[in-house]
């Protein structure tokens, strides 16, 4: 845990979104039709999501950790995450909104992994109502984190699995390969993937920024208690 | 079993189930395939968390200190699951007995649709169980229930309405193997986490 306390990663993650910024506007993208320079949101996009994931993970595995060991600190980092994970969902719908509504005609078509992110925000949501419904400060950690485990592999089945069963708009689903090799060529890479490793750098920053708040507020409470 | 003890809710959860569907066909009189479908699988959802909400709410705390004196938690859960599939297959196969009656409608591949039936319980047993389990230890509430275990649901949900589709159209078994498959996956997922997490949901 003491990494969190340390410079070089948050500067990294800077420089890192700083360089997607530049060079994802500036390089050279591949013409495709219907796409056309829009493909430069994958650059923003996909990462976004690829940092929920990382967030929605980074709680699961605190949920865990409380179970475990029942160490409260664990608990305010599985919702923190959380928290941080469903501002990055928002991020992830708006840009795919704009996207959608320039390629595909309609911000909201009907997409199975549109409809599929939806009801993952309301498992999430449920988590936090669950939360709130609760007094008791051990209880309330111990039942969340059980639904938080118990909703993870849920929610992966449902934006990984179901998609693509079913015909989607998105690249990957009904059969198609996705990341494959005729998404991307090298020179897009180059700044997919700094892009992905640069946003998720940032979610865990903002998520370690609101852990440390909650903890000082929290110690400030018991020692105003004392 | 527990419930079992208590009739009225067996009878009080077919009551509950009739009339929906009466409500329904009048009115309804007469639907499209699609609606009719949809229909069925809606009035299963509600009557499903209404019967399943009940198997931990319902517990008093001097009985629950009795189970927890008697068996271990992964026997507790698994019993209740196991009961709660029962009675949601003896449910779901007496609604669709009676929701065939007043709706008319030609089925394709019944016994497709009834295996359909059959793992529609399956799922909702699984996942309800677990989630009232939830709930019941969040303070008894109903809403929370539903807010819980809906989104929960929703994928199993949407499978097992395409799962129905496609035996009402009456296409071949082998079409749907793919939906069985992954719906049977996700059962055992979900039972396995509920195994996994029960223990430490049960001791307080």
């Amino acid at each position: 845990m003491t990494i969190i306390y340390k410079k070089w990663w948050k500067i990294l993650a800077v420089l890192l979104v700083f360089y997607t910024l530049i060079s994802g506007f500036l390089f050279k993208v591949p013409s495709k039709v219907i796409l056309n320079e829009s493909i430069r949101n994958v650059y923003f996009h996909v990462p976004v999501w690829f940092a929920m994931l990382a967030l929605f993970g980074i709680s699961v595995y605190y949920s865990i950790k409380y179970l475990r060991y029942g160490n409260e600190t664990y608990d305010i980092v599985a919702v923190e995450a959380v928290n941080t994970g469903i501002l990055f969902y928002i991020f992830g719908l708006i840009t795919g909104m704009l996207w959608a509504k320039f390629t595909w005609g309609e911000a909201w078509s009907g997409d199975p992994k549109q409809n599929s992110a939806a009801i993952a925000f309301l498992i999430y949501c449920a988590y936090l109502v669950l939360r709130s419904s609760i007094d008791e400060e051990q209880k309330r950690a111990k039942i969340s984190s059980i639904y938080n485990i118990f909703a993870f592999p849920i929610m992966i089945v449902l934006l990984f699995v179901l998609p693509r069963l079913t015909d989607s708009l998105h690249p990957g689903n009904g059969g198609n390969p996705a990341f494959g090799k005729y998404d991307m060529n090298n020179q897009m890479r180059i700044v997919f993937w700094p892009a992905c490793i640069g946003w998720i750098l940032i979610g865990v920053w903002i998520a370690t920024i609101r852990y440390r708040i909650r903890n000082l507020e929290n110690k400030t409470i018991n020692k105003l208690n004392k | 079993m527990l419930e079992w003890r208590s009739k009225y809710v067996l009878n009080g959860l077919l009551l509950y189930v009739f009339a929906t569907i009466f409500v329904c066909y009048l009115s309804f009189k007469t639907t499209q395939p699609i609606v009719w479908n949809v229909l069925f699988w809606i009035i299963m959802l509600f009557a499903a968390v209404n019967a399943v909400a009940k198997s931990f709410i319902q517990e008093s705390n001097g009985r629950l200190l009795y189970y927890y004196s008697i068996a271990c938690a992964p026997a507790i859960i698994i019993a209740k699951t196991i009961y709660n599939f029962l009675l949601l297959l003896l449910i779901s196969f007496t609604a669709f007995l009676m929701y065939n009656l007043v709706f008319s409608n030609n089925l394709g591949n019944p016994l497709l649709y009834l295996i359909t039936i059959f793992l529609g319980s399956l799922s909702f047993s699984t996942v309800f169980t677990m989630t009232s389990a939830i709930a019941s230890k969040a303070g008894n509430n109903g809403t929370l229930m539903a807010v819980l275990s809906f989104p929960l649901i929703i994928p199993l949900l949407m499978l097992l309405i395409k799962l129905s589709k496609n035996a009402m159209d009456g296409l071949a078994g082998s079409v749907s193997y793919d939906e069985i498959g992954v719906i049977l996956l996700i059962n055992v997922i979900v039972v396995s986490i509920s195994l996994l997490l029960f223990p430490y949901l049960w001791r307080d």
